[in-house]
């Protein structure tokens, strides 16, 4: 309870004293290219392989004359687009850029840099923090319907290469009622985990004291509660939403 | 000139400084000395505003650090210069960027203007032609000449340094005193240097305050210093002699 309320004193402080615009827009680019350019290579190969086993798996689970071949592309996308993109792919997310961020915070918390950009009368917060997020909002809504593509493209390339269905049928299931709201719901659960990812590394990170053996704590706390709230936030939004 | 009054400050329950008064003058090295754990460190976190004191004022040139006025504390803010123990060079900037870094942020100077000032604080730390260079690929003696220049860079009116020679050898920790006393002469400006090194306040020592468990004890110049007559401060200062004359 008492984190919490230090976490929503944190949350408050980003908004306060900013520097200029401009100093923010480079800000975030940079924190945009190492955030989601730098995600690409393991989105990528997650995605694929998630694609790929999940329609070996849907294959092997929906053998029946009655079931016709494309109800399993049809299982792939909306599993794929409810759940492996968004929610899988965010805990990737928050294993690598939740322990980075974390890892950059408290090392420059422990060697006093933080400390330097205050004496300079700079909001630390706002000024290390805000670009995060807002780079972490804008990255992983776009990384989440790339995901989404190459999950059901690696799923497509199994269906080619092993036979189980045919390429025609494999399309066929995928656009056979397709409900529109599922991306939307898709990039709402992106955008919430995202900000949960990015802002708790930085509580953790920022709040780190003592020296780099704490460092390696709080990137390790930055992803296992990162995991935890992303998982919480994924029940109560299917409830929310699709409940 | 900055004026301390009663400062005091505890965490949690455990009163580290128990009213500290002092003045720091114009155009000096002043040092606060002390053994380890005396609330070196906590007193130079809250002149500088990192630390928010319980009680006390802090003025600088009778301007009132402590008054909660966001428009005044972030004047005074663009005056001070500040060197970290560790030096604190933002490790993802060069050389050149760490130390333009204040430039960027505090001020309008054109990017020519940035530069000739970086290179000439640079020159001026002896440290001239490394401004690509990451804080990684220099040693530590070279990390605080750049800090010295970044603390410098937007012509500060006061001067901070926490511990400039920790984790240095002794001839360069000289080297790094000098600088410092030579920079403070040079503007005029007032320096306030946390040590528990006696060599630095023999060198440098012009007004010297020494800290005893969250208590002023004494104060004078480094050539008072061997007779103060206050038992404390002489096992401190003797304590290091003879360390000295045993080697
Ligand atoms: N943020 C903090 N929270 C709690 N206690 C603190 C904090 N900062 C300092 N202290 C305590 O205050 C006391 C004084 O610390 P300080 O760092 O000022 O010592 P120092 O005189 O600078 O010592 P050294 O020469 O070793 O740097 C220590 O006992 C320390 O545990
Ligand atoms: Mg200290």
């Amino acid at each position: 309870m008492k984190s919490l309320g230090k976490f929503l004193i944190f949350a408050g402080q980003l908004f306060v004293r900013r520097e200029s615009f401009k100093t923010y827009v480079s800000l975030v680019i940079d924190e945009c290219i190492k955030v989601g350019y730098n995600s690409l290579f393991i989105v990528t190969i997650v995605s694929v392989f998630m694609g790929a086993v999940v329609t070996v798996q849907t294959a092997y689970n929906l053998v029946s004359p009655f079931i016709p071949d494309y109800v399993i592309s049809l299982v792939v996308r909306d599993m794929t687009v409810l759940e492996l993109s968004p929610t899988i792919i965010a805990i990737v997310y928050a294993g690598k850029v939740g322990s980075n961020i974390a890892g950059e915070l408290g090392t420059m918390r422990i060697t006093e840099q933080i400390d330097a950009l205050e004496v300079m009368g700079i909001n630390s917060t706002s000024y290390l923090v805000l670009p995060k997020i807002i780079a972490s909002v804008l990255m992983y809504p776009m990384l989440v319907v790339m995901s989404g593509f190459l999950c059901i493209y690696g799923g497509y390339l199994t269906s080619i290469a092993t036979g189980i269905i045919s390429g025609h049928d494999y399309i066929y299931g995928i656009r056979y009622e397709f409900i529109e709201f599922n991306i939307t719901f898709a990039l709402i659960k992106a955008f919430v985990f995202a900000l949960l990812v990015a802002s708790i590394s930085a509580y953790k990170g920022y709040f780190t004291t003592g020296g780099a053996l704490e460092v390696g704590k709080s990137s390790t706390a930055a992803v296992t509660n990162s995991c935890i709230a992303i998982l919480l936030a994924d029940y109560l939004l299917a409830q929310l939403l699709l409940g | 000139m900055i004026e301390i009054q009663d400062i005091k400050k505890s965490f949690n329950d455990k009163e580290v400084l128990k009213g500290v008064s002092a003045t720091f003058e114009d155009g000096k090295c002043n040092l606060i000395i002390g053994s380890s754990g005396t609330g070196k460190s906590v007193l130079l976190k809250n002149i500088v505003g990192l630390i928010q004191p319980d009680s006390g004022k802090i003025l600088y040139d009778n301007r009132d650090f402590t008054s909660g006025d966001k428009k005044d504390q972030s004047e005074i803010r663009r005056e001070i210069g500040m060197l970290f123990q560790g030096s604190a060079l933002f490790d993802s900037k060069t050389v050149e960027q760490n130390i333009m870094f204040p430039l960027d942020v505090l001020t309008d100077m054109s990017k020519e203007e940035k530069i000739e000032r970086v290179n000439f604080c640079l020159d001026r730390v002896g440290m001239a032609n490394v401004n690509n260079k990451m804080p990684a690929e220099i040693s530590g003696g070279m990390k605080k000449r750049v800090g010295i220049a970044r603390a410098i860079v937007n012509k500060p009116n006061y001067l901070f340094c926490d511990e400039p020679n920790s984790g240095l050898d002794p001839q360069t920790s000289m080297v790094i005193d000098e600088l410092i006393k030579e920079i403070t002469d040079e503007y005029g400006i007032t320096t306030v240097v946390v040590t528990h090194d006696m060599n630095s306040v023999i060198e440098i020592g012009q007004k010297v305050i020494f800290l005893y468990k969250g208590l002023k004890l004494w104060e004078g110049s480094n050539k008072d210093i061997t007779h103060s007559g206050v038992k404390e401060l002489d096992d401190f200062v003797f304590a290091n002699r003879m360390m000295k004359e045993f080697r």
